[in-house]
């Protein structure tokens, strides 16, 4: 008797506690199996209710398009795989607080109009993808109006091999407060593809063999750029047309090509470009219409060119950069000059320093005869190296004519920072 | 066979006892060693060396055969009163010139990079350099006998020896810019290419560049150049016309040696 009153106590306890945490929303668990009861997550996601939690075991789930509509934070176990058959697109979240993790997605199919995604956050304001792999998506991961989105630890490829049937890894629109870090990006348009995107912080991405750029945007203010990756991208990587932009630490490396650059900078105004690193480039960084930007720091090694500096260009600085080994270092297209030049390491520098004092003694001109002559015309290229060219380069570069007058570092370092 | 291997040896020791080779041999050794132990990446101090071998080894090469020339003229006058084959004189009197100069330089490199401790992961850019010296060295010397044994007054001998070493090295490169400049406005990269093979100094100094870093560069300038230095096709074109460039010089200076009346 007096056991089964205890049966009862614990029985009506459990009840009491279930009750009270469904009342404070706490979430239960729904499992999603194929060999289970709930065998599809289209199914899981109608039986859940908010902040629920959904457990997607191993298996391949074709279900076409899934909308998410609630709260729900759902995570894959043995890397369950969604697949949108080539022709739908994969997650619509169209609500706030949803998290994934853990899952595949394979094959959301390109579509011009609607450009698929494998998940797409659409008019939210917080949410997370995590953990999960994106293989052969259209677009990877689609933000469109989304703030306070945080997309981390990502593996993300695509084996696209025109540009315009292919879409990117990470494309934001019109979005705030992004944290997108620790992804990697292979084989999609753009890496990573920012439009209309404020305060956003990409951080410890790889970009890499991406059919154009490894990372891409375009009136996006005050983002922040730290310790990214960018190797071998079919152009390098290309930002336009925004303010306060801080790069640092990043590395671009391996783009060759003609239109292939390092970084392009177009309208970019009151930014800092700090500690990268630029080598092996065509051209490591080509400053267009640039304003009131910090170059410092950065280490530009065995590129073709390591700058080339459009006249339209006004009141840049570039102090503490080491330029080592390239065919060119600065190269322009004026013989005005409205950009500062001081206390850079040139390994191509050859004066003296007598006083001591670190600082060479005779200002180093960085625009060669040469490269203006390759820029006017250029199959010269073949007279590379040659002899000529030097006695026209040293004749040059103590009466110059017509390279820029002003554009030298009166202050050159003696040794490499 | 037996009277080259002769000539070579007593060329070899002639040349040990004029001390020449020796201080020749002694400057490439010295700018390796500085070269590459001064320079941390091995590439770069490959590129410097190969552009310093390109002005020097051709110099040195044209002015040294023809001073070999003229100081060997009565020696050859004497050998030729015996009944031995003009054209085995010729290839020992060669090579006897070449071997020393070949010699002194790839060793003087060898040990100069070996000195300063250069691994052996960096050696493809040193055997570059080093095949391209040897190249330049065979045609410069080539190029030197044809004009000794053409030209019998030695001081217009050695000004033509001068002259055309100022004209493959600088004047030739002037020329070629100065063509690209006025024909601008056309397709010229085919002739700007072609005109550069045919200058063996050009031509060593494209061969270096193609297996550089700086092949890549060529890309910017169009399709032509990236398909030419982009490919095998750039290496076998230059590596065929150096040998090219060897073996015309060397067959004219031969036809004149056989014709000559000392």
């Amino acid at each position: 008797m007096k056991n089964n009153f205890h049966h009862i106590l614990t029985k009506t306890v459990t009840f009491l506690v279930f009750i009270g945490l469904s009342e404070f929303n706490f979430g239960s668990t729904i499992i999603i199996d194929a060999k289970e009861k709930i065998k599809s997550i289209s199914e899981g996601i109608f039986l859940a209710k908010s902040y629920d939690t959904l457990i997607i075991k191993r298996g391949i789930y074709k279900e076409g398009n899934i909308k998410i509509d609630k709260p729900l934070t759902i995570k894959g176990i043995d890397n369950p795989i969604l697949d949108g058959d080539s022709q739908f697109e994969i997650l619509t979240i169209s609500s706030e607080e949803v998290h994934i993790s853990g899952l595949t997605f394979h094959n959301a199919g390109v579509n011009y109009l609607k450009e698929n995604a494998a998940v797409r956050f659409e008019n939210v304001n917080s949410g997370s993808v995590a953990h999960s792999t994106f293989i052969n998506n259209f677009f990877g991961i689609y933000l469109a109006k989304a703030n306070n989105i945080k997309v981390i630890n990502n593996f993300i490829r695509a084996n696209g091999s025109k540009e315009a049937s292919s879409g990117n890894g990470i494309h934001m629109w019109n979005c705030r407060d992004i944290e997108v870090s620790n992804n990697y990006i292979q084989g999609h348009r753009d890496g990573i593809y920012l439009e209309f995107v404020k305060q956003a912080k990409i951080n410890n991405n790889h970009g890499e063999n991406n059919l154009r750029y490894g990372l891409h945007f375009m009136f996006s203010d005050s983002c922040t750029y730290i310790s990214n990756n960018f190797i071998s991208n079919s152009a390098g990587v290309a930002v336009m047309y925004s303010h306060n932009v801080v790069m640092t630490q990043n590395r671009f490396a391996d783009n060759w090509g003609a239109a292939a650059y390092g970084l392009l900078l177009k309208d970019i105004t009151n930014s800092q470009i700090t500690k990268n690193q630029f080598i092996r480039n065509t051209s490591g960084i080509y400053i267009e219409g640039c304003n009131r930007s910090r170059f410092e720091n950065n280490l530009f090694e065995k590129n073709g060119w390591a700058i080339k500096l459009m006249a339209n260009s006004f009141d840049n600085l570039f102090t503490s950069n080491s330029f080592i080994a390239s065919s060119f270092d600065v190269a322009t297209n004026s013989r005005q000059n409205f950009n500062t030049f001081s206390k850079n390491f040139w390994s191509m520098y050859e004066g003296y320093d007598l006083d001591k004092d670190g600082f060479g003694d005779v200002p180093y001109r960085p625009v060669k005869l040469f490269s203006l002559m390759i820029e006017q015309n250029k199959p010269t290229l073949v007279l590379l190296n040659s002899l000529f060219i030097k006695l026209l380069n040293i004749a040059e570069s103590v009466f110059p004519v017509l390279t820029p007058e002003t554009l030298l570092d009166a202050f050159p370092l003696m040794r490499e920072t | 066979m037996k009277l080259i291997s002769k000539l070579i040896k007593f060329e070899l020791q002639n040349s040990i006892r004029s001390k020449w080779i020796i201080v020749y041999s002694l400057i490439f050794f010295v700018l390796t060693f500085l070269l590459f132990s001064f320079e941390t990446d091995s590439a770069k101090a490959s590129l410097t060396l190969t552009n310093l071998i390109l002005i020097v080894i051709p110099l040195v090469s044209i002015i040294f055969g023809v001073m070999f020339v003229y100081n060997s003229i009565e020696y050859v006058q004497l050998v030729l009163c015996q009944p031995i084959d003009r054209k085995s004189l010729f290839i020992g009197l060669y090579l006897g010139n070449t071997f020393p100069l070949i010699f002194g330089f790839v060793l003087s490199i060898i040990l100069g990079t070996l000195f300063s401790g250069i691994l052996l992961s960096s050696l493809k850019p040193i055997l570059i350099t080093l095949l391209i010296g040897i190249f330049l060295t065979l045609i410069f010397t080539a190029i030197s006998f044809w004009i000794g044994f053409r030209i019998i007054d030695k001081a217009k001998g050695l000004g033509t020896a001068i002259i055309l070493w100022f004209s493959f090295a600088v004047l030739y490169d002037g020329i070629l810019l100065l063509i690209i400049y006025s024909f601008r406005e056309y397709p010229i990269e085919n002739f700007a290419l072609a005109a550069c093979l045919i200058n063996p100094i050009d031509l060593a100094r494209v061969f270096f560049i193609l297996d550089f870093n700086i092949a890549a560069l060529m890309g910017y300038t169009g399709a032509v150049f990236n398909k030419f230095f982009g490919s095998s096709l750039g290496i076998i074109v230059s590596f065929s016309m150096l040998v090219v460039w060897f073996i015309i010089p060397f067959l004219f200076g031969m036809r004149r040696f056989l014709k000559k009346d000392f």
